[in-house]
């Protein structure tokens, strides 16, 4: 089935003149030419914490030091961020700083040498702080001890500054105590820093990577160059688990810069993570040769058993089972017989739900896939979780870890997009067809229809009022695999009784989905917090003083509330067609809270005027970036609430492109405010994502409040939002 | 066909179909790959170039169309990162991902080229073709006024 056809012609001819654009920055090249401190020179297997300074930290004799670290650059400044913590305890001279990413097969075949690769779940300086702090920490004390030791003097006499060592008179640099250092042993690690010790964390510093992304330095997966590489274009069965596709490449393999086909299999009966689909891939000299003949092949699918599959269909599965007992997550008996008992107008109830979703990352899904003659194999991927790539590659070519080489570029969003395995796997299979490195790229059609999809929801709630307006008894079913139960159980509210069932997604076999931007949350979110305006209203409250006396007991709430009392100016006396609204909801370790300002016209035309947010994530290491990190995440939960949606006909996903899967524009902007309402103490919240799950449902509590209409589903161009 | 094209003052010869986007004439043949791929149907702008000094989405251009033009991408704005948009961006901190930046920053510079102060109504049209899934737009527009008064220095 595969062929190959041999031509190929060169495409420059000529190139005359000064070389065209910048030379590009080497700044990521794996190790680099800096000197390594010592492999692994202080580690104790009790301490993960403590040990793992060399993979950290490089020093050049130059005095450069480069940090080795595992976060995915994404566009949540994991590369800046991590820099930041190690260098708040290494007290380094931050000019002098290089930022590299570690190497995949190291980690892997080195006990996860970085403790872990994965960036998600706002991870990077809510979970890592204590061991990337602790790397600082542990080199810093090392290279005091050196000075000490040359010097004659005690540790406690050196201080470290600025990558400069000093003890009365005496001084050295960094560079030139690193080899001593790295043959050090202390008897006991340094303690890290508390925050009120701090002195360079809090502060806004430019990130690291910006001058890279305002002249093209910046590169992608979807930038890789290989000499003798060709380029490949993919489609996958467009209905998920459908079957192997007939094609006829004699139709267009006399296509300038054709060089084959290639069939795709999916593993039967595999359906987990790094799964692909059946599918079929055109390989050419340039992407637009692979691209536009694979446009032009005759391809017929089989659509196999998922075919009748439809919005229509999913949904109607979804409500049906809201109407069934689910699988029990909090079981009070009390809260249902309290709400079977309360008469009618003391009851609330609403269904919502949320439908499947793309992560339409700005990067359409690439990876550049090399197998050498020394039977190593080049990964060349912009991945959240590069050993997840590594597995998915070592699988399909059947080769050792120890050989399959990750390397990791810029990514162009995340969003916990993980059909890199699924890309990893094709473009694997088809190195190996055609024996050339291959560069392979999902068109955006194929990414919009054909990646793994964030889940659709659906949730019913009920709940009791007693006399005073309060509720007293709350009951929640939901359907979904997204679900985060607690966000549901746990709700900071004050209500006494409550019971929570939930259906796991039972199409979930049938669409590949994996995570988004605060996919759980996000999904809740927009439904719980509607329905408490709902309950708020139905006891005669305002719905912020009420959230305000329902979390009397949470001083982290109350801050975040208050907050957002000051600053938003929530009032419920806008004339009809302008409303506010508010929600909040805690994440990945952070609570925030968001007002919105909307005006519907009466034809229903919206405009979201203003989001305020008030946000605790307990530190924030970098303020600059943490604002803007909140200012994307209200762009995503709107860009959500507004447009996206994807539909399914037919088994297939009906949407293909920007034009029919509509994302927020600049002119569809609000303006933002984003006020830090920092708690302290223990609490490290990630922000990347918090500020998603507020903002969807504060936009729709004001619609509410300008029209009377609750927003049950998205995506509000399903909508009628006029108002008489 | 060999087509004769000046990207950033540099000739190049390049052997290819004449309804090839500019697109992946730049990035594929030329090696410039600052200039992004998004969408293919003009709805993202992160493969914005100028054409003459006019913004053109390259995914839409045939090369054809470019010959005897002058085409400057994302690595020819300035030889340095100088351009007030580009000074701009880096004051207000705009790129995430970093990913649509090359578009915008190419399609602000044509807008300040003709409109040395833009107001929001201007920017927001101007920019309506240029997603940014990150959410960098608020910053966009601030560093869009901030260009335009380096600009003016
Ligand atoms: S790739 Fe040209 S506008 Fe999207
Ligand atoms: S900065 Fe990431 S898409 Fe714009």
């Amino acid at each position: 089935m595969n062929q190959i056809n041999v031509t190929r012609r060169e495409f420059i001819i000529t190139s005359a003149g000064a070389a065209g654009g910048l030379a590009i920055g080497v700044f990521l090249a794996p190790m680099a030419n800096a000197a390594v401190v010592n492999p692994m020179p202080w580690q104790s297997p009790n301490d993960k914490e403590g040990l793992e300074l060399s993979q950290w930290i490089v020093i050049d004799p130059s005095g450069i030091i480069t940090v080795v670290q595992p976060h995915a650059e994404m566009g949540q400044g994991a590369m800046t961020s991590t820099a930041m913590m190690l260098n708040e305890e290494l007290q380094a001279d931050w000019k002098m700083i290089r930022v590299q990413y570690a190497d995949a097969n190291r980690h892997v075949l080195n006990n996860e040498l970085w403790v872990t690769m994965a960036s998600g779940g706002s991870n990077v300086v809510k979970a890592r702080h204590p061991h990337i702090m602790q790397a600082g920490a542990s080199a810093r004390e090392r290279l005091k001890e050196a000075a000490a030791q040359t010097w004659g003097v005690p540790r406690t006499q050196v201080t470290a500054k600025d990558s400069v060592l000093t003890s009365g008179t005496r001084r050295g640099t960094y560079a030139e105590f690193a080899t001593r250092a790295a043959g050090i042993k202390l008897a006991e690690e340094p303690k890290r820093k508390t925050p009120e010790q701090f002195t360079f964390l809090g502060t806004s510093v430019p990130r690291l990577d910006v001058p890279l992304k305002v002249n093209g330095a910046a590169k992608y997966a979807h930038d890789i160059r290989l000499p003798g590489m060709v380029y490949a274009a993919v489609y996958a069965n467009p209905v998920p688990w459908g079957g192997s596709p007939k094609f006829d490449f004699n139709a267009i393999k006399a296509r300038p810069g054709v060089l084959a086909a290639v069939e795709l299999k999916a593993v039967a009966g595999k359906r987990g993570l790094a799964d692909m689909q059946n599918g079929v891939a055109v390989v050419a000299d340039t992407y637009y040769r692979a691209k536009t003949a694979l446009d032009l092949m005759p391809i017929e699918w089989d659509y196999g058993p998922n075919a009748a599959m439809s919005n229509q269909t999913l949904f109607d599965t979804a409500y049906k089972k809201l109407g069934e007992k689910g699988a029990v997550r909090k079981d009070d008996p009390a809260a249902l017989a309290a709400i079977a008992a309360a008469p009618a107008d003391k009851k609330v109830g609403g269904d919502f739900h949320r439908p499947y979703e793309a992560h339409a990352r700005a990067e359409p899904i690439t990876t550049t896939v090399d197998i050498k003659a020394d039977g190593t194999v080049d990964v060349y991927v912009g991945a959240q979780n590069p050993p997840a790539v590594m597995t998915a590659v070592v699988e399909q070519l059947g080769i050792e870890p120890k050989n399959c080489f990750v390397r990791r570029q810029f990514l162009g969003c995340g969003f916990g997009s993980s059909s890199g395995t699924f890309a990893a796997k094709q473009a694997a299979q088809i190195a190996k067809e055609v024996g050339r490195p291959v560069k392979l790229i999902w068109s955006r059609e194929e990414d919009i229809r054909n990646s793994k999809h964030a889940p659709a929801y659906a949730a019913r709630f009920e709940a009791a009022v007693g006399p005073d307006g309060l509720p007293t008894a709350i009951f929640t079913r939901t359907f979904g695999a997204n679900s985060s139960d607690n966000t549901i159980t746990d709700m900071p509210y004050e209500i006494a009784l409550r019971h929570h069932e939930r259906h796991a997604d039972l199409e979930q076999a049938n669409i590949p989905i994996t995570t988004h931007r605060a996919p759980g949350t996000g999904l809740v979110g927009f439904a719980s917090e509607q329905f408490i305006d709902d309950l708020a209203r139905k006891g005669g409250w305002n719905p912020l003083d009420w959230r305000i006396a329902m979390t009397k007991t949470k001083a982290d709430y109350q801050l975040v509330l208050k907050t957002l009392k000051e600053k938003a100016g929530y009032r419920m006396d806008l004339p009809r067609g302008e409303g506010m609204g508010v929600a909040v909801v805690e994440s990945h370790g952070t609570i925030a809270g968001a007002v919105a300002t909307v005006t519907v016209s009466r034809r229903g035309q919206l405009r979201v005027e203003k989001v305020v947010l008030a946000v605790d994530s307990g530190h924030v290491i970098n303020p600059l970036n943490g604002t803007e990190q909140v200012e994307g995440s209200v762009v995503f939960g709107l860009a959500h609430l507004l447009g996206g949606g994807l539909e399914f006909q037919k088994g297939a996903v009906a949407n293909s492109n920007f034009d029919t899967y509509r994302l927020l524009r600049i002119g569809d902007m609000p303006t933002v405010e984003v006020h830090f309402a920092l708690s302290g103490g223990e609490k490290w919240g990630g922000l990347g994502e918090p500020g998603v799950p507020p903002t969807a449902p504060s936009v729709a509590n004001a619609i509410f409040a300008a029209t009377g209409k609750r927003v049950r589903s998205t995506p509000l161009t399903l909508h009628d939002l006029s108002w008489a | 066909m060999a087509l004769a094209l000046n990207v950033n003052g540099t000739s190049y010869t390049v052997d290819v179909e004449p309804e090839t986007p500019l697109l992946w004439v730049l990035r594929d043949n030329i090696g410039l790959t600052g200039t992004k791929y998004g969408c293919g149907i003009a709805r993202c702008g992160f493969c914005t170039v100028h054409v003459d000094g006019q913004a053109v989405k390259s995914c839409q251009t045939k090369v054809s169309a470019t010959v005897g033009t002058r085409v400057t991408t994302i690595e020819g704005l300035s030889p340095d990162s100088t351009h007030p948009v580009q000074v701009a961006w880096i004051e207000h901190s705009v790129p995430q991902c970093g990913y649509c930046q090359s578009g915008q920053i190419m399609a602000a510079a044509a807008l300040l080229a003709k409109r040395a102060r833009p107001t929001d109504a201007e920017i927001d049209e101007a920019m309506a073709d240029n997603l940014c899934r990150c959410g960098t737009y608020v910053r966009i527009r601030s560093a869009i006024h901030r260009a335009a008064e380096l600009g003016a220095r």
